[in-house]
């Protein structure tokens, strides 16, 4: 059997599938109904989605987005714990706790690397096409153990907790999805090639050292709207790169694409759109300003952009 | 020069940008850019929806790296991790907020330049390890934080978990934009190798670190600036356990 991007799907749908009833049977939270709606909806698209027809999930998504607009996702009651407990626990437990916080990352990483070894009678145990989110998965279902042992804690346990944590981020879990369908449906209707039309009709770029501008804050300006890059190396590389900068001016392509991808990579640090670098974050982290990450970023991305305006003029002219 | 290009499309970035500035709520200005984007490049109603729905699902597999570790860093967090890892490193004297920092940004580079991405992560290392390790290490010095800098820090901990990530990844040859870029280059007509790519990444991945080492320092020296004068109480597990819960 080869563990599939399809379990997780049902994994992380049968978690949310009872965090919806959990939400459900909460009678002190304030906005139990629409909360449970919201999170069942979430669910079935892990759950169904694949089966279901695209209109209807298209319709699911808009009511599941109207949800989140008003006000519809709130935070559940939980039980906490005293701040002695917190203390007493970590005092006993010590360096312990770092053992199944620090099995995640390194199971995905083994699982990641030994992959290509791990086949039985022919068939992979992990889905090639997606080795790191597959190991990812089995990281985390191996360090929920460890942590139940560890903390003579049950399973159980472990998914009221994710529901704590899930309530936290409210609809910032949802954002990075909905993003990356954004940017699905700005290709498919043509954003891309309306950009690449307007920069190179009407912009100037007789001048090399302004073309290389041109590229490198293109690429930054384009990921900043579109929230990746891979989304603009296309549009800015198909539309200034290589017939400018490489046909014009005889630029070396590899140094280009290098450098050009990495000015994205600035602009991916620089914008709301990159939900999962930097609006997750500082939901995750409770930090009262959503754009918190973004403003810590923005001197190093600037900084660093103008830094690959000039590495870009001077490596790729030699 | 093609005359057949549809501009109307634009609105939606126009309306994307326009929702963020206005702070509008961010699912709402998303579900709205992407009716208006849709409707204008023609689509019927039952092709937009479509186009939403089949979207979404393509993309299922963002969240997941989110989701799948809540649960075990929730029960940590239950057993008093964060609170762990604040004491753990007050027990450095030498650790300051740069310096951890720094630290990390550098073996998160160098890991990811080695196509290790996966040990690092906001949900998995950031908040139960990374933000409370750099709070704990201001309070070992300042004793309590105010809530403004408490934030700051939390906030340096994710920016420094994602320059780390993305000025480290592009130089791992056979990480996926490499793969991205060469085969579009290849359809151009330029055929050039993927190691080539690679390597002409480090000059900028070298000037991120730099530059974000140089701001992590500044921050330390912000730090001694606004709390220095505080005398140093060290933070009493008691004390982060009320923040952390």
């Amino acid at each position: 059997m080869t563990l599939s991007i399809v379990h997780l799907y049902d994994l992380v749908g049968g978690i949310l599938a009872i965090t919806a009833v959990m939400t459900l049977r909460d009678r002190q939270h304030p906005k139990r109904y629409s909360s449970a709606f919201f999170w069942g909806l979430y669910s079935l698209v892990f759950l169904v989605g694949d089966q279901l027809p695209p209109v209807w999930v298209g319709i699911g998504v808009v009511v599941m987005a109207l949800i989140a607009a008003f006000g519809g996702v709130g935070v559940g009651r939980h039980s906490g714990r005293s701040a002695a407990d917190y203390a007493a626990s970590a005092k006993r437990l010590g360096n312990k706790l770092f053992i199944p916080a620090l099995a995640i990352p390194l199971v995905t990483m083994l699982g990641t690397v030994f992959a290509k070894y791990l086949v039985f009678g022919g068939t992979p145990l992990l889905d090639p096409k997606n080795t790191t989110l597959v190991s990812l998965g089995v990281g985390c279902i191996f360090a929920l153990g460890l942590a139940c042992w560890l903390t003579k804690e049950t399973p159980v346990q472990g998914i009221r907790e994710s529901r704590r944590l899930t309530d936290a981020l409210g609809w910032a879990l949802v954002l990075p999805q909905m993003l990356g369908m954004l940017g699905l449906v700005f290709s498919d209707a043509g954003v891309g090639k309306a950009v690449a039309h307007i920069t190179t009709n009407y912009i100037n770029m007789d001048v090399r050292f302004f073309a290389v501008v041109v590229y490198v804050v293109g690429m930054a300006l384009f990921t900043v709207i579109m929230g990746n890059g891979f989304a603009a190396f296309p549009v800015m590389t198909g539309g200034v790169g290589v017939p400018i900068l490489v046909g014009v001016f005889h630029g070396n392509p590899a140094v280009m694409a290098a450098i050009g991808m990495l000015s994205g990579y600035c602009g991916t640090l620089l914008t709301p759109m990159a939900a999962n670098f930097n609006i997750v974050p500082a939901a995750l982290l409770e930090l009262p300003d959503k754009n918190a990450v973004i403003r810590a970023q923005v001197p190093t991305a600037l900084t660093l952009l103008t830094c690959n305006v000039f590495l870009l003029y001077f490596l790729m002219f030699r | 020069m093609p005359t057949d290009i549809n501009l109307w499309p634009l609105l939606g970035v126009a309306v994307i940008i326009a929702g963020f500035i206005l702070r509008f709520n961010p699912m709402l200005v998303v579900i709205v850019t992407a009716i208006v984007t849709a409707f204008a490049a023609h689509f019927p109603v039952d092709r937009i929806l479509a186009a939403i729905g089949t979207g979404f699902i393509k993309t299922r597999n963002l969240p997941l790296i989110i989701l799948l570790p809540l649960a075990v860093v929730g029960l940590l967090e239950r057993h008093g991790l964060r609170q762990h890892a604040q004491n753990w490193i007050s027990t450095i004297k030498s650790a300051t907020v740069g310096r951890l920092l720094i630290v990390y940004l550098g073996a998160r580079q160098l890991t990811a330049a080695v196509g290790l991405t996966s040990l690092g992560g906001h949900p998995q290392m950031v908040r139960p390890l990374l933000a409370p390790m750099a709070e704990g290490a201001a309070e070992a010095r300042y004793g309590k934080l105010p809530e403004r800098i408490r934030h700051k820090l939390r906030a340096y901990a994710a920016a420094t978990d994602n320059v780390g990530l993305f000025f480290g990844e592009d130089i791992f040859v056979a990480f996926g934009a490499i793969v991205l870029m060469t085969t579009f280059l290849r359809e151009a007509g330029i055929d050039i190798e993927p190691i080539h790519v690679a390597l002409w990444g480090i000059p900028t991945a070298t000037c991120a670190f730099l530059i974000h080492a140089w701001r992590l320092r500044r921050l330390d020296r912000m730090l001694e600036r606004e709390l220095g004068g505080a005398a140093p109480a060290p933070a009493t597990g008691d004390d982060v356990a009320v923040k952390g819960a």
